[in-house]
């Protein structure tokens, strides 16, 4: 509420220039004080975020919250070593103390001289220009969301007993300053809505949640759109009241069928995560030395885009100034490409692609996934269900979690249903997906020509840091599947 | 409560200064909270440093109440910019949110049964401000290569990582109260790799404690992590069955998360949790007592008064399979019509929430070694994975690695399997409880034996 409201901040990097009073010979002055050891490469990540929150229970919005998050953070790499030094306070002094504090991984000293920085600041291109930033929404009007989906949501059905709902803003400034010249700056709007219902039943008593959520890069006002929300109130609504009838999953292997979307996180965790440079580099994931061999069938292929305009998992430039790109993981069944951030490119002999990601300026950079989907088949959904006997169709997961080394992963449904006789069956409960990375794709017998993204709800963990990611898939069957139940 | 330093007395002036900028711009009612941290955290892997990376931070939050028709509206806004402008502004900011928010009947500070003692509860050891890089990175080191010289096998890792770090929270609010303390936190992290043909797995160990001193040796930290890891070689699954289930302690305290969640006097107000009408009944085999307790010295979730004020205290959550008490803070003790249990917890950013203090089980007399051989046929769990636990219904359904148990011994590694039942099932059919209550967080527990669940695998 302390920025002027409307337009886009035509320059990101005049932000923190005026703002902190960084000029260019500041930041190189600070870059030039870690390069005096011996260090590859050293970088400046400067990071001024609003986040505010509204959230509805019992009817009411009961309160909100704003948060202010700036900092810097200042790396120094020498060979595989990495010293990083961040501070909450954006002066030239506690960045030439940070610049200090992250050389000392190097003891030996180094070449000196004097970074030159590029003239370019801002990106190429904008992949998420908004006309306001969501955080300069008036909060009246986020009220006034949550309160029409509550009342919409307990007029849709008598059995729908409380709606939580939640609206989250964000507007992210960055600047990466690095000691090849990189001077990269965004601005990245990101805005989600969450709506959570609780069903009873009032003859079993039996109860149950459901959830949808949907989110970008794009206006807040998209969301109030009666054609964006309603749609996500009714799946809410519907996924609680279908699984207040849910039976006991059964348990053991089985052929099932993922519905096109959200169960693209089935990419993520089987596949995205093993395909990271840093695993790779030290040769502790179960996909390492794999490039160039088979690790799904004939037809799949998956790739990891960080520029589809809009998308959560979207970035014009990552968080060490490179580019996003779409690098294919996978073609035709096989393996090649890695997901790469400069570090582990530098080591590995490769490109970066655009995939160096931290949480916030308190973070080091990581190789991580943007929206990572597969790409569609030919076949069509109703026939790869019609092709099942008895199986299971899983619409919609909660999460899901990987073990890298060993590449066993597991995910679990949120909706799902037999299939019996090529039809959908029963709903069935608490559906826990698990099986082996470098494996499961090659079960893949039918692809759907059907691709869809999700909403725009993801958020992947990893070491501790939190970053938004998209995933996609077609209808897809996958044969042989163990599925953790309770029923025999 | 350390408010008579020098370092309780600038939070203090800043706790104050917000109370007052709240007061000024409208708020009836105000609460405020200030964490400064320093902290270190680094990794080395094989014979290199990994990253060493260092921090100095330190937030404000502002939490402002506006009275209106039946209650209060709310807002909270934090910064880490400390200047006497921005807390001024960021005080404006967070009643004018307020006002565009809703009265609430139940909203509110707390307005007595403040904390008035100061425990010692051993939560910091001036001596760990000492502590150089280099012993952290000897200690990392020391790690590291106790678990690369186990075995042979052990020819990679994720690396051994160190962490150390050192806060002030301070705590003040308009009826009054102020409190601030200090406390450390340690650890040391082993992520090995054991290889052998096509089987390659990891596992790990850790030790975490408030002080630096009370940290296992390095070197037993490497060798466990790496033993864990030799272990599972060879792992596969099994066919689908039915049988017994031991968590191990390190497994085990999810169970008690789980609980947790069930019990927290959010979830239990919103029903949707399946035990918020089970106070007073029994929910679990007799041999389960579990408590909170927010004192004990030296443990990480001890501190002397909770996020309201409220003095931390003994909560006995369950007693030989009764559900005794819920965890409470002072919100949804309004909205359940009784008294907070001391359990609020708060981030300078975040609303009062109720959560565990440190958490535990009671331990019986069993080692782990005499469950296995009293078990005669049936899985050892070692790892979960995955996020299958619906609190609403109690179905439990995750991804698990362990081993399988023939005629009362170790058989055989086991991975790619799921487990499955209703939490409310398991707890009744607990058969057995062991003596080797482990800390690796704020929620501990022995090994536990669930008589029967739904092994799926191949």
């Amino acid at each position: 509420m302390t920025e002027p409201t409307g337009q886009r901040d035509p320059d990101p990097l005049s932000f923190f220039q005026d703002r902190f009073d960084l000029d260019d010979k500041r930041l190189a002055t600070a870059l030039d004080t870690a390069l005096e050891r011996e260090v590859d490469y050293a970088d400046l990540f400067f990071e001024y975020a609003t986040h505010d929150s509204v959230a509805l229970e019992e009817s009411i919005v009961k309160s909100g919250s704003r948060h202010i998050e700036q900092g810097v953070g200042v790396r120094a790499q020498a060979g595989e070593r990495q010293g990083y030094a961040h501070s909450d306070d954006i002066t030239v002094e506690s960045v030439q103390l940070a610049a200090k504090t992250a050389r000392a991984i190097s003891q030996r000293s180094g070449r000196g001289g004097s970074v030159a920085l590029a003239k370019t600041g801002a990106s190429a291109r904008d992949l998420y220009a908004v006309e306001t930033p969501p955080t300069e929404v008036p909060v009246e009007r986020k009220v006034d969301l949550l309160g029409e989906i509550d009342s919409y949501a307990r007029s849709l059905d008598s059995r729908v007993k409380q709606v939580m709902a939640s609206a989250i803003s964000q507007h992210r400034q960055v600047l990466v300053v690095g000691s090849d010249g990189t001077l990269s700056a965004d601005v990245q709007p990101l805005v989600r809505l969450n709506v959570q219902v609780v069903a009873c039943d009032p003859r079993s008593g039996a109860r149950e949640i459901g959830y949808q959520g949907m989110g970008g890069r794009f206006e807040f006002d998209r969301l109030c759109l009666v054609d964006e929300w309603k749609p996500l109130v009714d799946e809410a609504v519907r996924i609680a009241i279908v699984n207040l009838d849910s039976v006991p999953c059964p348990a053991g292997t089985m052929n099932v069928v993922l519905g096109p979307g959200w169960p693209g996180i089935l990419l993520h965790e089987a596949i995205g995560h093993g395909l990271e440079g840093d695993f790779n580099r030290k040769q502790t994931s179960a996909f390492s030395d794999k490039l160039g061999q088979r690790v799904a069938a004939d037809g799949v292929t998956v790739v990891d885009d960080g520029t589809l305009p809009g998308r959560r998992g979207s970035l014009n430039v990552d968080d060490e100034g490179t580019p996003t790109r779409r690098t294919v993981l996978i073609e035709d069944g096989i393996l090649v490409g890695y997901l790469q951030d400069r570090l582990n490119a530098r080591l590995m002999g490769m490109q970066p692609t655009g995939n160096g990601r931290r949480e916030s300026y308190a973070h080091i950079p990581m190789p991580r996934m943007t929206n990572t989907f597969m790409l569609a088949g030919e076949d069509d959904p109703a026939e790869i269900l019609a092709s099942i006997d008895d199986g299971l169709y899983a619409v919609s997961f909660g999460g899901g979690q990987v073990d890298i080394t060993s590449g066993k992963f597991v995910f679990s449904a949120s909706e799902a249903y037999r299939i019996e006789g090529g039809r959908i069956g029963a709903p069935v409960k608490g559906a826990t997906l698990i099986g082996n990375g470098p494996d499961v794709l090659t079960r893949v017998s039918r692809i759907g020509n059907d691709l869809e993204l999700d909403r725009g709800v993801g958020t992947c963990g990893k070491d501790g840091q939190s970053v938004p990611v998209g995933v996609g898939l077609p209808t897809l069957r996958i044969d042989g599947v163990t599925v953790g139940g309770t029923a025999g | 409560m350390s408010a008579g330093t020098p370092v309780g007395e600038h939070a203090r002036e800043i706790v104050t200064r917000a109370l007052a900028s709240a007061a000024s711009a409208g708020a009836n009612a105000a609460d405020a909270v200030m964490v400064e941290s320093d902290s270190l955290e680094a990794r080395v892997r094989g014979d290199e440093v990994d990253f060493v990376s260092q921090a100095r931070e330190h937030t404000l939050g502002i939490r402002a109440l506006v009275g209106g028709e039946g209650g209060f509206r709310s807002a909270i806004t934090s910064t880490s910019d400390l200047s006497s402008p921005a807390v001024e502004r960021m005080a404006r900011e967070a009643v004018a949110l307020a006002n565009a928010t809703a009265c609430d009947p139940a909203a509110g500070i707390l307005e007595e049964g403040f904390a008035t003692d100061d425990p010692d509860l051993e939560l910091f050891d001036p001596i760990d401000l000492e502590v150089e890089v280099d012993d952290q990175l000897r200690d990392a080191f020391a790690a590291e290569h106790a678990a690369r010289q186990t075995d042979p096998r052990i020819t990679n890792s994720e690396g051994s990582q160190v962490g150390a770090g050192h806060s002030r929270i301070a705590y003040g609010n308009s009826a009054g109260f102020f409190g601030c303390y200090e406390t450390g936190s340690h650890s040391l992290f082993s992520e090995p790799l054991a290889v052998m043909d096509d089987s390659k797995q990891r596992d790990y160990w850790m030790t975490v404690a408030r002080r630096r001193s009370e940290l296992e040796a390095p070197a037993s930290v490497g060798r466990r992590a790496a033993e864990r890891a030799l272990r599972r070689l060879g792992a596969k699954p099994i066919a689908t069955c039915e049988a017994p289930i031991i968590f191990d302690s390190i497994t085990a305290p999810s169970l008690l998360g789980h609980i947790a969640a069930c019990v927290n006097g959010y979830a239990v107000y919103r029903e949707t949790s399946y035990l918020a009408e089970r106070q007073g009944e029994i929910i679990a085999s007799e041999l389960i007592t579990i408590i909170d307790d927010g004192r004990l010295p030296g443990r990480l979730g001890s501190k002397p008064f909770d996020g309201e004020g409220q003095p931390t205290r003994r909560n006995v959550v369950v007693e030989r399979g009764r559900l005794e008490s819920f965890l409470l803070d002072g919100y949804s003790a309004r909205k359940l019509g009784t008294q907070s249990t001391g359990n609020a917890t708060r981030g300078a950013g975040s609303l009062p929430t109720a959560a565990p203090t440190n958490l535990w089980l009671e331990p019986g007399d069993a080692t782990l070694d005499e469950i296995i051989a009293d078990t005669g046929r049936g899985l050892l769990v070692t790892e979960l994975i995955g996020m299958g636990f619906n609190p609403v219904t109690g179905d439990y359904s995750r991804g698990a690695a362990g081993l399988w148990i023939e005629g009362g011994e170790i058989a055989f590694p086991v991975e790619e399997i799921t487990i499955a039942g209703n939490l409310n099932d398991m707890l009744a059919s607990i058969d057995a409880v062991g003596s080797d209550l482990t800390w690796q967080s704020r929620i501990a527990s022995p090994s536990l034996r669930v008589a029967n669940m739904t092994i799926a695998g191949a």
